[in-house]
């Protein structure tokens, strides 16, 4: 509410592509030399990647005496092995590259018999086919564990992804018979 | 101009008895069995004291308003469903005696948009449906004023009943069937509450908003719609532990309708709490507009109608 400014909706459209924009997290060790870092961070933006965040443990040493990094970056799927072989080529050590990190979080609730539907299979489903990590679950079983129950979910997605994770839970709730409430999205809420 | 009202329930009563202070005058008003008419203008008072008296209205019969001379028929009778009679019938006839319509009746603008218009076309006569969408709240006119090719989208809450109940459940922690039963003693809620429950009466009003979007193209059955009798309250304690509520929010675009209980923040625009509507117009250029306020009752509507006989070209 208020006069905060609007969040674009659109995405900068020369960074999207068909496949849209996707969130990874790639963890580097550094040898302990100015400028290092810089070097190691080049060819990710010279690849077409987007850096989010940077981690810089200097405290930590790694077993070999370097200092681990963590990047999140985001960047078209199809791009992200180019980000990858740019710092191999580049002589950086990459300790681990993948989709680990997601850019977007939202939460639904889900009502029904819950417990006798296999909570945890649904759970699962929704990681499955929704392609979203569950964060963090709240139950609500007022009546028993054989009753109606509620459960919040907050789940982790890809950015720009949240219609179609919805649209899979959806047909997974209708599928085992549950109500989901799904978050508002598009306009100011 | 002169009215004529079909349909003297809350919506149509008031409209005859608001009408003098917009410089309107009845010269009908008729519920299903009788009418009074008088072309010189019928006796409004005596006819809503005779009428709370359980008398009828008066000794025509409700065909003969067509009969007098008239400018615009008000069509409130109750909204219907599928083909939307006898309501479509009463505008087609008005519209083919080239008369203006202004309709507080939802049916025929929600199950037969194209047809209504189709009629419009062939009629010296317009029709305006400001009262079916939001009762006081005036939406559809701000859609035109913006244009309706610059609206993206219509969202928001616009059935009080429902939104009552929720608003208690979260409040007070109780279950939907104490909520309702309280809401039926207050009279918020109707004896058979089903229509506003079940998402019905607010998935019409969505539909309407995606004919005027769409120009056309949507009925009920095109609608995706789920109601709030199985939400629990455990559901709605959920939602508050992260700061959010649940509500009937209705969705309207290009693309479609669609109606059920959503999470939204729970201190934001669209949380109103109560009895009261909000409609969140998302435009192309200029953001999201917000108009809240009361969104059914007898005088309410009556004002969303007046307003539309006041938006009338001269016949």
């Amino acid at each position: 509410m208020g006069n905060a400014p609007e969040s674009g909706d659109e995405a900068d459209p020369d960074a999207e592509t068909d496949g849209g924009l996707r969130a990874y997290t790639v963890r580097l060790e550094l040898v302990d030399e100015p400028g290092e870092l810089l070097r190691a961070l080049a060819p990710i933006a010279d690849n077409g990647g987007n850096l989010l965040s940077i981690h810089h443990e200097r405290g930590n040493i790694t077993p070999r005496g370097h200092i681990p990094v963590e990047v999140d970056l985001e960047c078209p799927p199809d791009r992200f092995d180019d980000v990858v072989e740019g710092l191999r080529d580049a002589g950086v050590n990459i300790i681990q590259a993948g989709a680990e990190h997601y850019g977007e979080a939202v939460s639904v609730v889900l009502v029904g018999n819950l417990v006798e539907t296999d909570l945890s299979n649904t759970l699962s489903r929704i990681e499955d086919e929704a392609d979203a990590v569950v964060q963090d679950l709240s139950l609500a079983a007022p009546e028993g564990t054989n009753g109606i129950s509620s459960a919040r979910a907050r789940l982790a997605i890809d950015s720009g992804r949240s219609g179609d994770v919805l649209a899979a839970i959806r047909s997974i709730g209708t599928d085992k018979d549950l109500t989901v409430v799904e978050p508002l999205l598009g306009g100011e809420a | 101009m002169r009215l004529a009202i079909l349909g003297a329930g809350d919506v149509g009563r008031s409209v005859a008895d608001l009408a003098g202070e917009y410089d309107h005058e009845v010269v009908a008003l008729a519920d299903s069995t009788s009418a009074v008419v008088d072309p010189d203008g019928i006796a409004v008072d005596d006819i809503l004291e005779r009428k709370a008296g359980g008398e009828t209205l008066g000794t025509a019969s409700p065909d003969d308003v067509f009969d007098t001379d008239y400018d615009v028929l008000v069509e409130a009778t109750p909204t219907t469903l599928g083909d939307a009679e006898p309501g479509f019938t009463h505008v087609k006839r008005a519209l083919e005696a080239d008369r203006h319509v202004v309709l507080a009746n939802k049916g025929p603008v929600a199950e037969r948009y194209e047809e209504l218009r189709a009629l419009e076309a062939d009629s010296a006569g317009s029709i305006r449906f400001e009262a079916t969408v939001g009762g006081a709240i005036p939406v559809l006119s701000t859609i035109e004023d913006c244009t309706p090719q610059a609206v993206t989208a219509v969202r928001g809450v616009l059935n009080g009943t429902a939104n009552f109940i929720l608003t208690r459940m979260a409040a007070e922690g109780l279950d939907y069937e104490h909520v309702l039963g309280e809401a039926q003693d207050l009279g918020v809620a109707e004896a058979d509450p089903t229509f506003d429950v079940d998402g019905t009466d607010a998935a019409l009003k969505f539909v309407i908003l995606a004919n005027v979007l769409a120009d056309g193209g949507f009925s009920l059955a095109d609608a995706t719609v789920e109601g709030i009798q199985s939400i629990p309250g455990s559901a709605l304690d959920l939602a508050a532990e992260d700061g959010r509520t649940i509500r009937l929010i209705g969705e309207a675009t290009r693309d479609g309708v669609r109606v059920g209980p959503r999470l939204v923040p729970e201190n934001g625009a669209l949380a109103v709490t109560g009895t009261r509507n909000i409609v969140q117009i998302e435009t192309r250029h200029a953001g999201s507009l917000h108009s809240s306020g009361r969104g059914a009752g007898g005088p309410e509507t009556a004002t969303a109608v007046l307003s539309d006989v006041g938006r009338l070209p001269p016949l």
